[in-house]
């Protein structure tokens, strides 16, 4: 579209100005007010910081028992994604080659998991996992978590192979190709982006998430990085500055993660929402 | 395989269970103890409350904003990127932000407004607004996905056909009315499914910023289950809550299999 009229241009300027203010204000006070002491902060949470001094992360690293959240985060998220991705992609492969006439009631199988609460599985699963001693065992966590991911895992899979030319397998069946073989030096090398870009949905999934999480990974010794910071900022009477320390800690990674990787995640989430 | 510990579960709706000793059988008396509770009344309230909410304006928002970054063709992606920081943060940083930094009374920048311009109240700490105030925090972080999904849609406009409408003379409006919006209709279709879904799953910013509170004032299905749960281990009673919330779910997964039944017969 060539626009040669100013003043729409400059109104979709502010009003885009308007929103980066609105989604940043929040991290800025957070950065700024990390670096000041409780009193600063009560005084005036828009003040700079006199200087910029570290202790407060120090004291935030210890009080939100970050060093045990910082390895239970990785675990649980590198176990989630490498399960989701591994049996998303096999589940992908037949559901994509062959010609599956019930495939109208796979779908709406997998939106009705997608569409059924977590709470109708959380409290027995709960109980069960209470029982077999499992409550704060990272890789049990995980189990549910890639779980819960798996069908939307599945369907961004499946579309992938789908743009995968069948004259391949085919070429691959002649040459005396076994299914497993065609899957595995065929379809998987060519699907490799949508997995990585399945990874990557997975991961931040699998790092912010709250309620699966929070109750099945209870105890000092289970909590990650966002349940250690969780347990800080609920306490009696938090040091604000130290809290917004904590904040910095458990978002840095994140932002930086996101940064790194933008064009996968934005391919991640617009991917199966938008045709094309 | 599937059914069984799917059947197991919803059998659990019409028990007693503590969650440890067996299970008792009640029949329908965990329905009808919840037909005669005016909080579950009121948390499927505030659930129809808080889709209607979450269909109209974050819906609204990030149309406008993805028409605009259209227009924005070189620091698109810059714009995006910064959209996205909200949605990419975990709840819980993002609930505690919030809370302490801009709502509360002694630490926060409303509590420093309150104290130096004027009297404002904690928006959380009253029936009337905390559960509007919950919403727009939510919203905060929710609206950018929807922008980054329907600018992505819009850039798959043919421009052929924006072309030849700038050629004949129409506006913005126009344009967008008449070529915009029905070629992205079909992502806004999706996206009205999953927010109405979600909305009626949504658990995290209610349960970390009030906990259902004040006075069951933002009260959602998933609290309340939450709540039967773990707070006073009426385990069955907290599955039948659920059972609510996936009729809820599954009458929008059933609107979107029938919208979108011609694309599914490939």
């Amino acid at each position: 579209m060539i626009r040669t009229d100013p003043r729409p241009a400059l109104l979709a300027r502010l009003l885009l100005g308007l929103m980066v203010l609105v989604s940043l204000a929040p991290l800025l006070l957070v950065v700024i007010n990390a670096f000041k002491s409780h009193a600063d902060i009560v005084e005036n949470p828009l003040s700079l910081p006199h200087s910029l001094a570290w202790m407060n992360f120090k004291a935030a690293w210890t009080g939100g028992n970050f060093s045990v959240g910082v390895v239970n985060s990785v675990l649980l998220t590198g176990t989630t994604v490498l399960v989701t991705v591994a049996f998303g992609a096999l589940a992908a492969f037949p559901l994509a080659r062959r010609r599956i006439v019930i495939w109208k009631l796979v779908t709406l199988y997998f939106l009705c998991s997608v569409t059924v609460p977590i709470q109708l599985f959380l409290f027995p699963m709960y109980f069960l996992y209470a029982r077999l001693g499992l409550i704060g065992n990272v890789f049990a966590t995980a189990l549910i978590i890639a779980a819960i991911n798996l069908p939307l895992s599945i369907m961004l899979l499946r579309t992938y192979i789908l743009t995968i030319p069948t004259e391949l397998d085919d070429a691959a069946f002649i040459d005396g190709a076994s299914p497993w073989q065609t899957f595995r030096y065929v379809i998987l090398p060519l699907m490799k982006p949508g997995c990585v870009t399945v990874a990557v949905i997975v991961s931040l999934n699998t790092w912010n998430e709250f309620l699966i999480t929070s109750t099945f990974q209870q105890g000092d010794a289970g909590f990650t990085m966002t349940l250690g910071y969780h347990a800080m900022a609920g306490a009696m009477s938090p040091d604000l500055g130290i809290m917004m320390a904590g904040a910095c800690i458990v978002i840095v990674p994140i932002i930086a993660f996101f940064l790194f990787l933008q064009r996968l995640f934005i391919d991640g989430m617009t991917a199966g929402a938008v045709k094309g | 395989m599937i059914l069984v510990p799917a059947l197991l579960t919803v059998m659990l709706a019409f028990t007693d269970w503590d969650g440890v000793s067996m299970p008792v059988w009640l029949g329908l008396e965990n329905f009808r103890d919840l037909l005669n509770d005016i909080t579950f009344w009121r948390a499927i309230f505030n659930n129809v409350k808080w889709t209607i909410i979450f269909l109209t304006v974050p819906m609204a928002i990030a149309l406008v904003v993805a028409s605009l970054l259209l227009t924005r063709r070189r620091s698109q992606s810059v714009y995006q990127s910064i959209f996205l920081l909200p949605y990419i943060l975990s709840p819980i940083a993002n609930a505690s932000i919030w809370s302490n930094m801009i709502f509360d009374q002694r630490s926060g920048v409303l509590g420093y407004f309150s104290r130096h311009l004027l009297p404002l109240h904690d928006p959380l700490g009253h029936v009337s607004t905390a559960l509007y105030t919950v919403a727009s925090v939510d919203i905060w972080h929710f609206w950018g996905y929807l922008a980054v999904v329907f600018f992505a849609a819009m850039r798959q406009v043919p421009t052929e056909q924006l072309e030849a409408a700038y050629l004949e003379g129409a506006g913005g409006w126009q344009i967008f009315r008449h070529i915009t919006l029905p070629n992205i209709l079909p992502t806004i279709a999706l996206m009205f499914v999953m927010v109405t879904i979600f909305s009626f799953l949504t658990f995290d910013y209610v349960f970390l910023m009030t906990g259902g509170g004040p006075a069951h004032s933002t009260e959602l299905l998933s609290t309340l289950a939450y709540g039967f749960a773990f707070r006073s281990f009426e385990v069955g009673k907290a599955t039948a809550v659920a059972l609510f919330m996936s009729v809820f779910g599954l009458m929008a997964a059933y609107a979107y299999v029938w919208m979108s039944r011609e694309s599914l017969q490939q």
